[in-house]
Protein backbone atom coordinates (compact mmCIF):
# COMPACT_ATOMS: atom_id res chain seq x y z
CA UNK A 1 0.00 0.00 0.00
CA UNK A 2 1.34 3.41 -0.86
CA UNK A 3 1.82 6.21 1.66
CA UNK A 4 -1.09 8.27 0.37
CA UNK A 5 -3.57 5.42 0.71
CA UNK A 6 -2.25 4.62 4.18
CA UNK A 7 -2.71 8.21 5.34
CA UNK A 8 -6.17 8.44 3.72
CA UNK A 9 -7.26 5.21 5.46
CA UNK A 10 -6.14 6.60 8.81
CA UNK A 11 -7.72 10.01 8.21
CA UNK A 12 -11.05 8.31 7.41
CA UNK A 13 -11.17 7.14 11.04
CA UNK A 14 -11.35 10.77 12.20
CA UNK A 15 -14.80 11.21 10.65
CA UNK A 16 -18.07 10.50 12.42
CA UNK A 17 -21.40 9.62 10.87
CA UNK A 18 -23.36 12.70 9.81
CA UNK A 19 -20.47 15.14 10.02
CA UNK A 20 -20.05 18.06 7.64
CA UNK A 21 -16.58 17.61 6.18
CA UNK A 22 -14.36 19.72 3.97
CA UNK A 23 -11.48 18.01 2.19
CA UNK A 24 -8.41 19.84 0.97
CA UNK A 25 -6.60 18.91 -2.23
CA UNK A 26 -4.14 16.08 -2.59
CA UNK A 27 -4.31 13.22 -0.14
CA UNK A 28 -7.52 14.31 1.63
CA UNK A 29 -9.62 13.87 -1.53
CA UNK A 30 -9.09 10.08 -1.31
CA UNK A 31 -10.53 9.85 2.23
CA UNK A 32 -14.19 9.15 1.19
CA UNK A 33 -12.98 5.94 -0.49
CA UNK A 34 -12.18 4.51 2.93
CA UNK A 35 -15.03 5.59 5.21
CA UNK A 36 -15.78 2.89 7.78
CA UNK A 37 -19.05 0.97 7.34
CA UNK A 38 -21.99 2.98 8.64
CA UNK A 39 -20.20 6.33 8.44
CA UNK A 40 -21.79 8.73 5.98
CA UNK A 41 -20.57 12.28 5.84
CA UNK A 42 -21.79 15.44 4.15
CA UNK A 43 -19.00 16.76 1.96
CA UNK A 44 -18.81 20.54 1.75
CA UNK A 45 -17.02 22.32 -1.03
CA UNK A 46 -15.79 25.95 -0.93
CA UNK A 47 -17.31 26.75 -4.32
CA UNK A 48 -20.78 26.25 -2.89
CA UNK A 49 -22.20 22.80 -2.34
CA UNK A 50 -23.07 20.34 0.38
CA UNK A 51 -23.47 16.60 -0.18
CA UNK A 52 -21.67 16.16 -3.44
CA UNK A 53 -21.01 12.63 -4.65
CA UNK A 54 -18.77 10.64 -6.96
CA UNK A 55 -17.16 11.82 -10.17
CA UNK A 56 -19.61 11.55 -13.11
CA UNK A 57 -19.05 9.28 -16.09
CA UNK A 58 -17.68 10.62 -19.36
CA UNK A 59 -20.31 12.54 -21.30
CA UNK A 60 -22.66 12.73 -18.31
CA UNK A 61 -21.08 15.62 -16.42
CA UNK A 62 -23.23 18.63 -15.58
CA UNK A 63 -21.22 21.67 -16.75
CA UNK A 64 -22.43 23.68 -13.76
CA UNK A 65 -21.58 21.28 -10.93
CA UNK A 66 -17.97 20.94 -9.86
CA UNK A 67 -15.90 20.73 -6.71
CA UNK A 68 -13.45 23.31 -5.37
CA UNK A 69 -10.83 21.99 -7.79
CA UNK A 70 -12.95 22.68 -10.87
CA UNK A 71 -13.51 18.94 -11.33
CA UNK A 72 -17.00 17.69 -12.21
CA UNK A 73 -19.05 16.15 -9.41
CA UNK A 74 -22.47 14.59 -9.03
CA UNK A 75 -24.88 15.84 -6.40
CA UNK A 76 -26.44 13.27 -4.06
CA UNK A 77 -30.12 13.33 -3.01
CA UNK A 78 -30.41 16.04 -0.34
CA UNK A 79 -27.57 18.12 -1.75
CA UNK A 80 -27.67 21.91 -1.60
CA UNK A 81 -25.94 24.46 -3.81
CA UNK A 82 -25.37 28.08 -2.85
CA UNK A 83 -23.08 31.01 -3.53
CA UNK A 84 -19.65 31.68 -2.01
CA UNK A 85 -20.90 34.13 0.62
CA UNK A 86 -23.08 31.34 2.00
CA UNK A 87 -20.32 28.79 1.60
CA UNK A 88 -17.88 30.83 3.66
CA UNK A 89 -20.54 31.69 6.22
CA UNK A 90 -20.78 27.91 6.68
CA UNK A 91 -16.99 27.64 6.98
CA UNK A 92 -16.17 30.72 9.09
CA UNK A 93 -19.33 30.38 11.13
CA UNK A 94 -18.24 27.05 12.59
CA UNK A 95 -20.73 24.85 10.71
CA UNK A 96 -18.08 22.50 9.28
CA UNK A 97 -17.31 19.74 11.77
CA UNK A 98 -14.01 18.54 10.35
CA UNK A 99 -11.60 19.78 7.70
CA UNK A 100 -8.87 17.43 6.48
CA UNK A 101 -6.04 19.43 4.95
CA UNK A 102 -2.72 18.71 3.34
CA UNK A 103 0.30 20.69 4.55
CA UNK A 104 3.85 21.57 3.65
CA UNK A 105 4.78 21.90 7.33
CA UNK A 106 3.10 21.59 10.71
CA UNK A 107 4.52 22.29 14.16
CA UNK A 108 4.18 21.37 17.81
CA UNK A 109 2.07 24.46 18.51
CA UNK A 110 -0.54 23.38 15.97
CA UNK A 111 0.58 25.93 13.39
CA UNK A 112 0.13 24.80 9.78
CA UNK A 113 1.78 26.05 6.59
CA UNK A 114 0.11 25.01 3.35
CA UNK A 115 -0.16 28.01 1.04
CA UNK A 116 3.17 29.78 0.63
CA UNK A 117 6.34 28.16 -0.59
CA UNK A 118 9.83 29.39 0.10
CA UNK A 119 10.24 32.73 -1.67
CA UNK A 120 13.99 32.63 -1.00
CA UNK A 121 14.38 29.67 -3.37
CA UNK A 122 12.32 31.40 -6.07
CA UNK A 123 9.28 29.17 -5.58
CA UNK A 124 5.96 30.89 -6.21
CA UNK A 125 3.09 30.77 -3.75
CA UNK A 126 -0.19 29.58 -5.23
CA UNK A 127 -2.25 31.48 -2.68
CA UNK A 128 -4.23 30.53 0.37
CA UNK A 129 -7.56 29.89 -1.37
CA UNK A 130 -10.01 28.87 1.34
CA UNK A 131 -7.42 27.31 3.67
CA UNK A 132 -7.18 30.25 6.09
CA UNK A 133 -10.97 30.40 6.38
CA UNK A 134 -11.09 26.66 7.07
CA UNK A 135 -8.44 26.64 9.78
CA UNK A 136 -10.17 29.59 11.44
CA UNK A 137 -13.72 28.27 11.25
CA UNK A 138 -13.87 24.47 11.14
CA UNK A 139 -14.41 22.81 14.52
CA UNK A 140 -11.66 20.22 14.02
CA UNK A 141 -8.59 20.43 11.77
CA UNK A 142 -6.89 17.22 10.70
CA UNK A 143 -3.55 17.78 9.02
CA UNK A 144 -2.30 15.02 6.69
CA UNK A 145 1.21 14.99 5.29
CA UNK A 146 4.22 12.79 4.70
CA UNK A 147 6.40 12.64 7.78
CA UNK A 148 9.61 13.65 5.98
CA UNK A 149 10.54 15.40 2.77
CA UNK A 150 12.52 13.77 -0.05
CA UNK A 151 15.79 14.62 1.70
CA UNK A 152 14.52 13.01 4.88
CA UNK A 153 13.94 16.27 6.75
CA UNK A 154 11.09 16.29 9.24
CA UNK A 155 7.93 18.13 8.22
CA UNK A 156 6.73 17.98 11.84
CA UNK A 157 8.65 20.93 13.21
CA UNK A 158 9.26 22.77 16.46
CA UNK A 159 8.19 25.93 14.63
CA UNK A 160 6.95 26.33 11.04
CA UNK A 161 9.51 28.00 8.77
CA UNK A 162 7.19 28.81 5.86
CA UNK A 163 4.50 31.49 6.11
CA UNK A 164 1.69 29.95 8.17
CA UNK A 165 -1.95 29.44 7.23
CA UNK A 166 -2.98 29.70 10.88
CA UNK A 167 -1.52 29.56 14.36
CA UNK A 168 -2.54 27.00 16.96
CA UNK A 169 -5.32 25.58 14.80
CA UNK A 170 -4.44 21.92 14.12
CA UNK A 171 -6.05 19.22 16.28
CA UNK A 172 -4.67 16.00 14.78
CA UNK A 173 -1.56 15.30 12.67
CA UNK A 174 -1.53 12.15 10.55
CA UNK A 175 1.58 10.97 8.71
CA UNK A 176 2.42 7.53 7.32
CA UNK A 177 4.50 6.88 10.45
CA UNK A 178 2.46 8.25 13.31
CA UNK A 179 -0.60 10.07 14.60
CA UNK A 180 -0.26 13.00 17.01
CA UNK A 181 -2.86 14.93 18.93
CA UNK A 182 -2.10 18.61 19.39
CA UNK A 183 -2.67 19.49 23.02
CA UNK A 184 -2.16 22.72 24.98
CA UNK A 185 1.13 21.39 26.33
CA UNK A 186 2.39 20.08 22.98
CA UNK A 187 2.16 17.03 20.74
CA UNK A 188 0.99 13.68 22.06
CA UNK A 189 1.89 10.57 20.08
CA UNK A 190 -1.22 8.40 20.09
CA UNK A 191 -0.47 5.89 17.32
CA UNK A 192 2.71 4.63 15.71
CA UNK A 193 3.49 2.30 12.83
CA UNK A 194 4.65 -0.89 14.58
CA UNK A 195 7.42 -1.27 11.96
CA UNK A 196 9.13 1.84 13.34
CA UNK A 197 10.69 1.99 16.80
CA UNK A 198 10.15 4.95 19.11
CA UNK A 199 13.82 5.80 18.79
CA UNK A 200 13.57 5.85 14.99
CA UNK A 201 10.47 8.03 15.20
CA UNK A 202 12.25 10.51 17.46
CA UNK A 203 15.19 10.67 15.05
CA UNK A 204 13.01 11.50 12.06
CA UNK A 205 10.79 13.99 13.93
CA UNK A 206 12.05 17.49 14.71
CA UNK A 207 9.13 18.39 16.98
CA UNK A 208 9.12 17.40 20.62
CA UNK A 209 6.34 15.01 21.55
CA UNK A 210 4.94 13.18 24.52
CA UNK A 211 3.90 9.54 24.34
CA UNK A 212 0.36 8.57 25.23
CA UNK A 213 0.04 6.03 28.01
CA UNK A 214 -2.28 4.03 25.77
CA UNK A 215 -0.11 4.34 22.64
CA UNK A 216 -1.60 2.16 19.90
CA UNK A 217 -0.45 0.62 16.67
CA UNK A 218 -1.31 2.71 13.59
CA UNK A 219 -4.90 2.02 12.58
CA UNK A 220 -6.32 2.04 9.06
CA UNK A 221 -9.95 1.97 8.04
CA UNK A 222 -10.84 -1.31 6.36
CA UNK A 223 -7.64 -3.03 7.53
CA UNK A 224 -7.29 -3.09 11.30
CA UNK A 225 -10.01 -0.70 12.44
CA UNK B 1 -36.71 48.83 -20.40
CA UNK B 2 -34.56 46.45 -22.41
CA UNK B 3 -31.18 45.39 -21.07
CA UNK B 4 -30.58 42.81 -23.77
CA UNK B 5 -27.51 43.85 -25.74
CA UNK B 6 -24.85 42.51 -28.06
CA UNK B 7 -21.50 41.75 -26.43
CA UNK B 8 -19.67 43.93 -28.97
CA UNK B 9 -21.91 46.88 -28.12
CA UNK B 10 -21.22 46.47 -24.40
CA UNK B 11 -17.48 46.12 -24.88
CA UNK B 12 -17.16 49.54 -26.55
CA UNK B 13 -17.35 50.88 -22.97
CA UNK B 14 -14.32 48.87 -21.85
CA UNK B 15 -11.02 50.76 -21.91
CA UNK B 16 -7.31 50.32 -21.24
CA UNK B 17 -6.58 50.32 -17.52
CA UNK B 18 -10.14 49.24 -16.58
CA UNK B 19 -10.91 47.30 -13.42
CA UNK B 20 -12.81 44.15 -14.35
CA UNK B 21 -14.43 41.72 -11.95
CA UNK B 22 -15.22 38.21 -13.15
CA UNK B 23 -17.78 35.76 -11.79
CA UNK B 24 -17.19 32.04 -11.91
CA UNK B 25 -14.93 29.66 -10.04
CA UNK B 26 -12.08 27.86 -11.81
CA UNK B 27 -13.99 28.12 -15.08
CA UNK B 28 -17.36 26.91 -13.72
CA UNK B 29 -19.96 29.63 -14.25
CA UNK B 30 -17.37 31.69 -16.11
CA UNK B 31 -18.55 34.25 -18.71
CA UNK B 32 -16.65 32.51 -21.50
CA UNK B 33 -18.07 34.47 -24.47
CA UNK B 34 -17.41 37.83 -22.81
CA UNK B 35 -13.85 36.78 -21.97
CA UNK B 36 -13.31 35.73 -25.59
CA UNK B 37 -14.53 39.15 -26.75
CA UNK B 38 -12.41 41.01 -24.17
CA UNK B 39 -9.42 39.11 -25.53
CA UNK B 40 -10.35 40.04 -29.10
CA UNK B 41 -10.87 43.70 -28.16
CA UNK B 42 -7.20 43.97 -27.21
CA UNK B 43 -7.75 46.26 -24.19
CA UNK B 44 -4.59 46.53 -22.11
CA UNK B 45 -3.48 47.02 -18.51
CA UNK B 46 -6.55 45.46 -16.97
CA UNK B 47 -6.87 44.90 -13.26
CA UNK B 48 -8.75 41.63 -12.86
CA UNK B 49 -10.68 40.86 -9.71
CA UNK B 50 -11.50 37.16 -9.59
CA UNK B 51 -11.91 34.86 -6.61
CA UNK B 52 -9.65 32.21 -8.13
CA UNK B 53 -7.93 31.89 -11.50
CA UNK B 54 -8.68 29.70 -14.53
CA UNK B 55 -9.82 26.11 -14.66
CA UNK B 56 -6.78 23.90 -13.85
CA UNK B 57 -4.57 23.33 -16.84
CA UNK B 58 -5.08 26.72 -18.48
CA UNK B 59 -6.07 27.39 -22.10
CA UNK B 60 -9.62 27.98 -20.87
CA UNK B 61 -11.69 30.92 -19.63
CA UNK B 62 -9.59 33.83 -18.33
CA UNK B 63 -6.25 32.21 -19.27
CA UNK B 64 -6.32 33.91 -22.69
CA UNK B 65 -6.19 37.36 -21.07
CA UNK B 66 -2.84 36.49 -19.45
CA UNK B 67 -1.60 34.80 -22.59
CA UNK B 68 -2.34 38.02 -24.50
CA UNK B 69 -0.62 40.07 -21.77
CA UNK B 70 -3.72 42.18 -21.20
CA UNK B 71 -3.61 42.02 -17.39
CA UNK B 72 -1.31 44.07 -15.15
CA UNK B 73 -2.76 43.03 -11.82
CA UNK B 74 -5.01 40.35 -10.32
CA UNK B 75 -6.80 40.54 -6.96
CA UNK B 76 -7.65 36.96 -5.97
CA UNK B 77 -7.25 34.15 -3.43
CA UNK B 78 -5.43 31.61 -5.60
CA UNK B 79 -3.31 31.65 -8.75
CA UNK B 80 -1.89 28.14 -8.88
CA UNK B 81 -4.19 26.66 -11.53
CA UNK B 82 -3.45 28.97 -14.49
CA UNK B 83 -0.09 28.40 -16.24
CA UNK B 84 -0.52 31.51 -18.42
CA UNK B 85 -1.00 33.66 -15.30
CA UNK B 86 2.07 32.15 -13.62
CA UNK B 87 4.16 32.86 -16.68
CA UNK B 88 3.16 36.52 -16.60
CA UNK B 89 3.88 36.76 -12.89
CA UNK B 90 7.29 35.09 -13.19
CA UNK B 91 8.16 37.46 -16.04
CA UNK B 92 7.45 40.38 -13.70
CA UNK B 93 4.57 41.73 -15.80
CA UNK B 94 1.76 40.83 -13.41
CA UNK B 95 1.14 42.01 -9.84
CA UNK B 96 -0.78 39.67 -7.53
CA UNK B 97 -2.78 40.75 -4.49
CA UNK B 98 -4.00 37.83 -2.37
CA UNK B 99 -6.84 37.57 0.14
CA UNK B 100 -8.30 34.51 1.84
CA UNK B 101 -11.18 33.23 -0.29
CA UNK B 102 -13.92 34.00 2.21
CA UNK B 103 -12.47 37.45 2.85
CA UNK B 104 -12.42 38.15 -0.90
CA UNK B 105 -16.15 37.42 -1.26
CA UNK B 106 -17.03 39.48 1.81
CA UNK B 107 -14.98 42.44 0.52
CA UNK B 108 -16.95 42.27 -2.72
CA UNK B 109 -20.21 41.90 -0.80
CA UNK B 110 -19.31 44.95 1.31
CA UNK B 111 -18.77 47.01 -1.85
CA UNK B 112 -22.11 45.95 -3.32
CA UNK B 113 -24.01 46.32 -0.06
CA UNK B 114 -22.84 49.80 0.90
CA UNK B 115 -20.73 48.69 3.86
CA UNK B 116 -17.52 50.38 4.95
CA UNK B 117 -15.74 47.05 5.32
CA UNK B 118 -15.97 43.81 7.24
CA UNK B 119 -14.36 42.43 10.41
CA UNK B 120 -12.97 38.91 10.12
CA UNK B 121 -10.72 36.72 12.26
CA UNK B 122 -9.39 35.01 9.13
CA UNK B 123 -5.73 35.79 8.51
CA UNK B 124 -4.85 36.73 12.09
CA UNK B 125 -1.33 35.58 12.89
CA UNK B 126 -0.43 35.32 9.19
CA UNK B 127 1.05 37.52 6.44
CA UNK B 128 -2.52 38.64 5.65
CA UNK B 129 -2.38 40.89 8.73
CA UNK B 130 0.29 43.13 7.22
CA UNK B 131 -0.73 46.76 6.94
CA UNK B 132 -4.26 46.14 8.20
CA UNK B 133 -6.08 47.64 11.12
CA UNK B 134 -6.91 45.23 13.96
CA UNK B 135 -10.10 45.87 15.87
CA UNK B 136 -11.10 44.18 19.12
CA UNK B 137 -14.80 43.49 19.64
CA UNK B 138 -15.98 41.84 22.87
CA UNK B 139 -12.43 40.76 23.59
CA UNK B 140 -11.86 39.10 20.20
CA UNK B 141 -9.47 40.46 17.58
CA UNK B 142 -10.51 40.95 13.96
CA UNK B 143 -8.94 42.35 10.82
CA UNK B 144 -10.66 45.24 9.12
CA UNK B 145 -10.99 44.39 5.43
CA UNK B 146 -12.14 47.12 3.07
CA UNK B 147 -14.71 46.95 0.25
CA UNK B 148 -13.61 45.73 -3.18
CA UNK B 149 -15.46 47.18 -6.17
CA UNK B 150 -14.90 47.32 -9.94
CA UNK B 151 -15.88 49.41 -12.92
CA UNK B 152 -17.10 46.37 -14.85
CA UNK B 153 -18.40 42.98 -13.77
CA UNK B 154 -18.96 40.03 -16.09
CA UNK B 155 -21.06 37.22 -14.69
CA UNK B 156 -22.54 34.04 -16.14
CA UNK B 157 -26.09 32.82 -15.56
CA UNK B 158 -28.38 30.20 -17.04
CA UNK B 159 -31.34 32.35 -18.12
CA UNK B 160 -31.80 36.10 -18.25
CA UNK B 161 -34.59 38.48 -19.25
CA UNK B 162 -34.78 42.04 -20.55
CA UNK B 163 -35.22 43.41 -17.02
CA UNK B 164 -31.83 41.93 -16.17
CA UNK B 165 -33.09 39.17 -13.90
CA UNK B 166 -30.73 36.19 -13.86
CA UNK B 167 -31.38 32.57 -12.94
CA UNK B 168 -28.47 30.24 -12.15
CA UNK B 169 -28.03 26.50 -12.66
CA UNK B 170 -26.49 24.20 -10.10
CA UNK B 171 -23.32 25.27 -8.36
CA UNK B 172 -22.47 27.80 -11.08
CA UNK B 173 -23.95 30.57 -8.94
CA UNK B 174 -20.59 30.46 -7.03
CA UNK B 175 -19.09 33.99 -7.18
CA UNK B 176 -21.54 35.30 -9.76
CA UNK B 177 -24.23 36.45 -7.37
CA UNK B 178 -21.96 38.64 -5.26
CA UNK B 179 -19.83 39.88 -8.17
CA UNK B 180 -22.98 41.16 -9.90
CA UNK B 181 -23.54 43.58 -7.02
CA UNK B 182 -20.17 45.31 -6.88
CA UNK B 183 -19.53 47.01 -10.23
CA UNK B 184 -20.61 50.24 -11.86
CA UNK B 185 -21.60 48.27 -14.96
CA UNK B 186 -22.59 44.61 -14.72
CA UNK B 187 -22.90 42.35 -17.75
CA UNK B 188 -24.71 39.02 -17.41
CA UNK B 189 -23.88 36.39 -20.02
CA UNK B 190 -26.57 33.70 -20.14
CA UNK B 191 -27.28 30.43 -21.92
CA UNK B 192 -30.84 31.54 -22.74
CA UNK B 193 -32.53 34.89 -23.07
CA UNK B 194 -36.17 34.46 -22.06
CA UNK B 195 -39.36 36.53 -21.89
CA UNK B 196 -40.07 38.52 -18.76
CA UNK B 197 -42.03 36.24 -16.44
CA UNK B 198 -40.36 33.04 -17.64
CA UNK B 199 -38.07 33.03 -14.62
CA UNK B 200 -40.14 32.33 -11.50
CA UNK B 201 -39.66 35.13 -8.97
CA UNK B 202 -38.21 32.72 -6.40
CA UNK B 203 -35.72 31.41 -8.97
CA UNK B 204 -34.19 34.82 -9.62
CA UNK B 205 -30.62 34.53 -8.29
CA UNK B 206 -29.57 38.04 -9.27
CA UNK B 207 -32.36 40.63 -9.40
CA UNK B 208 -32.25 42.84 -12.49
CA UNK B 209 -31.51 45.88 -10.35
CA UNK B 210 -27.83 44.87 -10.30
CA UNK B 211 -27.56 44.17 -14.01
CA UNK B 212 -26.93 46.67 -16.84
CA UNK B 213 -26.70 44.31 -19.79
CA UNK B 214 -27.79 40.77 -20.61
CA UNK B 215 -25.88 39.10 -23.43
CA UNK B 216 -26.23 35.77 -25.20
CA UNK B 217 -23.56 33.22 -24.33
CA UNK B 218 -23.26 29.59 -25.40
CA UNK B 219 -26.57 27.70 -25.51
CA UNK B 220 -27.00 25.18 -22.72
CA UNK B 221 -26.40 22.34 -25.21
CA UNK B 222 -23.15 23.89 -26.50
CA UNK B 223 -22.11 24.75 -22.92
CA UNK B 224 -22.70 21.14 -21.80
CA UNK B 225 -20.70 19.74 -24.72
CA UNK B 226 -17.85 22.20 -24.18
CA UNK B 227 -17.32 21.25 -20.52
CA UNK B 228 -17.76 17.54 -21.15
CA UNK B 229 -15.15 17.65 -23.91
CA UNK B 230 -12.77 19.60 -21.67
CA UNK B 231 -13.21 17.20 -18.75
CA UNK B 232 -12.82 14.16 -20.98
CA UNK B 233 -9.63 15.59 -22.49
CA UNK B 234 -8.18 16.38 -19.04
CA UNK B 235 -9.16 13.03 -17.48
CA UNK B 236 -11.64 14.47 -14.97
CA UNK B 237 -14.50 12.06 -15.65
CA UNK B 238 -14.89 8.34 -15.01
CA UNK B 239 -15.05 5.72 -17.70
CA UNK B 240 -17.64 2.96 -17.30
CA UNK B 241 -16.33 0.17 -15.14
CA UNK B 242 -13.69 2.44 -13.59
CA UNK B 243 -13.75 2.82 -9.83
CA UNK B 244 -12.84 5.55 -7.44
CA UNK B 245 -14.60 8.42 -5.83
Amino acid sequence: MNTREKIARRAALELKDGEVVNLGFGMPTAVPNYLPAGVHVILQSENGCLLFGPTPYAGEADPDNANAGGQPVTLLPGAAVFDLCESFAIIRGGHVNTAILGALEVDQHGDIANWARNAATGDFSPGMGGAMDLVTGAQKIVCTLQHNDKQGNSKILKKCRLAVTGQNVVNVIITEKAVFEVMDKGLMLIEKDPEISLVELKVCTEADFMIARDLRDYRMSGINA
Amino acid sequence: MNKIKEIDEVLTKLHDGATVMLGGFLGIGAPLKCIEKIAESGVQNLTLISDVSSMPGGDFDMAVLFKNRQVKKIITSHIGTCPELLEEMKAGRLAVELYPMGTWVEKVRAAGAGLGGILTPVGLGTLVEEGKEKITVNGRAYLLELPLAAEFAFIKGYRGDRLGNVEYRGASINCNRVVATAAEYTVAEVNEIVEVGAIQPDHVGTPGVYVNAVVQGNTLAAHTDLYNERWLATGQVRTKGGGGF
